[in-house]
């Protein structure tokens, strides 16, 4: 057991340090309304957006560990993220780089890692949800193109996105609902294809319904082989689950909620120091760590040749926990004045925790719900029959 | 970064594993818990001879002078199986030595630690049940160089079979004006006992003293050191715990599976149910991650780290507060069965309760954390 860094691991720290020590304002200072703009070309220019892509398509060819230090750097430092394009580099770039063509990987992959564009993920239906492989939007090839009729739903940002990774269904005569599906990049401006927003419960209208009636698709937009598509997509929701990204994200909002508590007084007491509010934040924080030093040890895994597997679920167990937990502490510490929203001249941090309050529901629907991380654990590392 | 063991480490699992299971297996141990010392003398010999007593001891001493990393995996084992010995209580007296004792100390003592026929533990709580500085009251007199004690020391694991007792006493009313002793069982006014205890394979009693007359060289510390050094125990014992925790909780959960694998009720396997298959995995989620909490401490532990003693407290804290859940679940998902004396799973149950507020429970830990300057 070693956590300390080698020499080589310390002088890539210590490179990251002093890239953010030059580049990143210090906190409280006023950025430059350019900021994010030069941001985003200078982390491109050191190959950092992209960082665990191979070099050849214009990652940065970093080492599992170097891609942890820079990650947990940036963190600390409570920068920028590493790019623009979300999904694209979080799932549809790792995709396109294991299955795509050569055009495609030199079509799309430069176009993700500039941030020129958003892409979107179709995966779910109506009828498909935690049961995604039973998806049935509809598609035909005929001659050099496919023919898409169907639709998806909950499909996050699609109307802001130039592009969408689409599953659908070009075989139905299978034996198993996992064979018979194809994955297709598709334009979001193809005729026929229409996205209808839909209003969260946060007011908000984040993910949309999307409609395909007759949409045209060249066939070298395919993905991987027709039939593969449950493949490149289970590729790409490992990517979506590596667990070690999305302590750092929890770790800021358990700093904030820290402070929250620090600044609001209730009946002449810090919420801090209220006994029952301090001990859940206490209790939330222990778990922050847990997830930290699993995702280290699942690390430890990959780095001697393991690829991750279930043990993901775990992380993604806890984090679900911990944004319905944390939402709910942020209300329990405001007291009367949680439930304003923005706008209200007397809530608190102009509404910000209200509306993470309404929020969890991403992390924890979306990317598969609790009940499916348990039966994951249960079938696949307790070895329990499937139900 | 390696947050994972040696292939020497490895190799000593198998090892340790492999002669518990032999050994030891649960009906063994049920019998060796019904015994008059509720261990196993021989075969806590033979562990000896294996270097497994003296694993951390120097080699100076007689012991292997290994890591605590080490001590770890043989304490995950040791949980596994619930195994009855006198370990965990001998390996917080011999640090005690080891850290605080001076040359002469460490030499007169610790062989007898490692080769395993002296048995230790260490005597800190009283009536009060305070772990705090304000806790520790028996009464120290000062005579020239020796001192002399009176008082009672409770909640002392394996009380009765101990030799020797690591004790803490007080010198006068100011906070840190403790001190930390070693009291021999055969001195005169020395006498201890076991409870009777609902985790039949943990001892634990009480040691009277009554004006125990102590030579100087049997003094270890006095004032603001040894309230650290008290500290510092108090800190390995809740480590070591947890460590034993992780193997035992694993332990339960694979009885617990496997019982939903053979048992079978409207017409299919019970395992197959959500009721029972979704509290499993909730158990193995707390499992994986308070083990990461105790790696990390062991590992921050050895080296020195200046977080070890807030890492500690978050895998105690952590530990304290679900394990004991992973029993009570284990015995409700096996059903009737669960409930009887016969069922190994009512075991790791029990050993939920022992193991919540020795060295402390998870609320004193969370204080314990906010005065160390976490959260
Ligand atoms: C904010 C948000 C963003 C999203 N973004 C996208 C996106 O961009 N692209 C995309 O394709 N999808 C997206 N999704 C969809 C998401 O993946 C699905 O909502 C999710 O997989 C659940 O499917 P469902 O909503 O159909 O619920 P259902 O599958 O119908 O589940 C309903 C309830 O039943 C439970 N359940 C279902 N099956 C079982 C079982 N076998 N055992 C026990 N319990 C079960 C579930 O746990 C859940 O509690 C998003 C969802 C949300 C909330
Ligand atoms: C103290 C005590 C006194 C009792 N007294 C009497 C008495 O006087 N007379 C009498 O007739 N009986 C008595 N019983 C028996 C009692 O009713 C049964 O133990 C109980 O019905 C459970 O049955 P089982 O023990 O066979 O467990 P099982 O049915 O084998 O259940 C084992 C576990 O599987 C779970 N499980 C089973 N099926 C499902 C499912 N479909 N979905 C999810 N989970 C499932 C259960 O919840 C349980 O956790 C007594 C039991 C106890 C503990």
């Amino acid at each position: 057991m070693d956590f300390q860094l080698s020499p080589q691991e310390e002088k890539f720290r210590d490179e990251v340090r002093s890239f953010l020590k030059d580049n990143l304002p210090a906190q409280g200072e006023k950025r430059p309304a350019d900021f994010l703009a030069q941001w985003n070309a200078k982390v491109r220019e050191k190959r950092w957006v992209g960082f665990s892509w191979p070099s050849e398509v214009g990652g940065g060819g970093g080492s599992l560990m170097e891609q942890v230090i820079l990650k947990e750097e940036m963190a600390r430092a409570k920068a920028p993220g590493l790019g623009t394009c979300f999904m694209g580099l979080a799932w549809v770039g790792p995709s396109i780089i294991q299955y795509g063509t050569e055009e495609q990987k030199q079509k799309y992959i430069p176009d993700i890692l500039d941030g020129a564009y958003q892409w979107c993920t179709g995966y779910s239906e109506p009828d498909s949800g935690s049961d995604l492989a039973s998806l049935k939007c509809k598609c035909v090839r005929e001659g050099d193109e496919y023919v898409v009729n169907g639709q998806k739903i909950w499909t996050s940002i699609a109307m802001w996105s130039k592009m969408m990774i689409l599953l659908v269904r070009t075989d139905t005569e299978v034996d198993s609902k996992h064979d018979g599906i194809t994955c297709l990049l598709v334009e979001m401006d193809s005729e026929g294809l229409e996205v209808r927003p839909i209003k969260n419960m946060g007011g908000g209208a984040m993910f949309a319904e999307v409609f395909f009636s007759d949409v045209r698709v060249p066939v070298e937009n395919r993905l991987g082989d027709e039939g593969q598509g449950w493949q490149v997509t289970v590729s790409a929701l490992a990517n979506e689950r590596s667990s070690i990204a999305e302590v750092y994200g929890l770790r800021r909002k358990m700093d904030e909620l820290e402070d929250l508590a620090e600044r609001t007084v209730r009946a002449g007491q810090k919420a801090i120091e209220m006994p029952s509010i301090r001990r859940r934040l206490q209790r939330a924080d222990i778990r922050i760590e847990a997830m930290r030093l699993n995702g280290q040890r699942f690390l430890t895994k990959q780095l001697r040749g393991d690829p991750l597997g279930s043990e993901t679920s775990i992380n993604k167990l806890h984090r679900a926990a911990l944004e319905v937990e944390m939402g709910e502490l942020a209300m329990e510490i405001t007291g009367s004045a949680s439930t304003l929203m923005r706008g209200s001249d007397v809530a608190p941090e102009n509404g910000r925790w209200a509306d993470y309050a309404l929020g969890w529901p991403e992390v924890v629907i979306g990317g598969g719900t609790p009940n499916i991380q348990k039966n994951i654990i249960a079938e696949r590392l307790l070895g329990l029959p499937k139900d | 970064m390696n947050f994972g063991f040696t292939e020497e480490q490895d190799l000593l699992r198998a090892e340790v594993r492999k002669f518990l299971n032999e050994k030891a297996p649960l009906e063994e141990v049920r019998k060796q818990c019904e015994s008059e010392e509720g261990f196993d003398r021989g075969l806590w010999k033979q562990m000896a001879e294996l270097g497994f007593a003296g694993l951390t001891i120097p080699e100076i001493h007689g012991g292997a002078g290994l890591d605590l990393v080490t001590l770890l995996v043989v304490l995950e084992e040791t949980g596994r199986s619930l195994f009855p010995s006198p370990l965990l209580s001998n390996v917080v007296a011999s640090q005690a030595i080891q850290r605080f004792g001076s040359e002469a100390q460490q030499a007169r003592w610790l062989p007898g630690f490692a080769d395993g026929t002296r048995l230790g533990t260490l005597a800190l709580l009283e009536e009060g049940d305070d772990l705090s500085p304000d806790g520790v009251k028996l009464q120290a007199k000062k005579d020239g160089e020796e001192i002399i004690l009176t008082g009672r020391k409770l909640f002392v694991p394996d009380a009765g079979n101990a030799d020797v007792f690591v004790v803490a006493y007080r010198l006068s009313s100011g906070a840190e004006e403790v001190g930390l002793a070693l009291v021999e069982k055969g001195s005169a006014g020395v006498s201890a006992a076991d409870f009777a205890a609902m985790d039949l394979t943990k001892r634990v009693g009480s040691l009277e003293l009554n004006d125990v007359r102590v030579p100087s060289d049997q003094l270890l510390c006095e004032g603001g050191p040894a309230w650290s050094a008290i500290q510092s125990l108090v800190e390995l014992g809740a480590a070591l715990v947890t460590a034993e925790t992780v193997g035992a909780a694993e332990g339960a959960l694979a009885i617990t599976t496997s019982f939903a694998k053979e048992r079978e009720q409207f017409g299919s396997k019970i395992g197959r149910y959500q009721g029972v298959k979704h509290p499993l995995a909730e158990i193995y989620v707390d499992i994986e991650s308070y083990k990461s909490l105790v790696y990390y401490a062991f590992w921050a532990l050895d080296e020195g780290h200046d977080d070890a003693a807030l890492a500690i407290s978050r895998a105690k804290a952590y530990a304290s507060e679900t394990f004991p859940l992973a029993g009570i679940n284990g015995v409700q998902l096996h059903g009737g069965v669960g409930y009887t004396w016969e069922y190994d799973i009512q075991l790791y149950l029990k050993r939920g309760k022992w193991m919540r507020p020795i060295y402390g429970d998870a609320d004193y830990h969370y204080d314990r954390i906010a005065q160390l300057g976490g959260l």
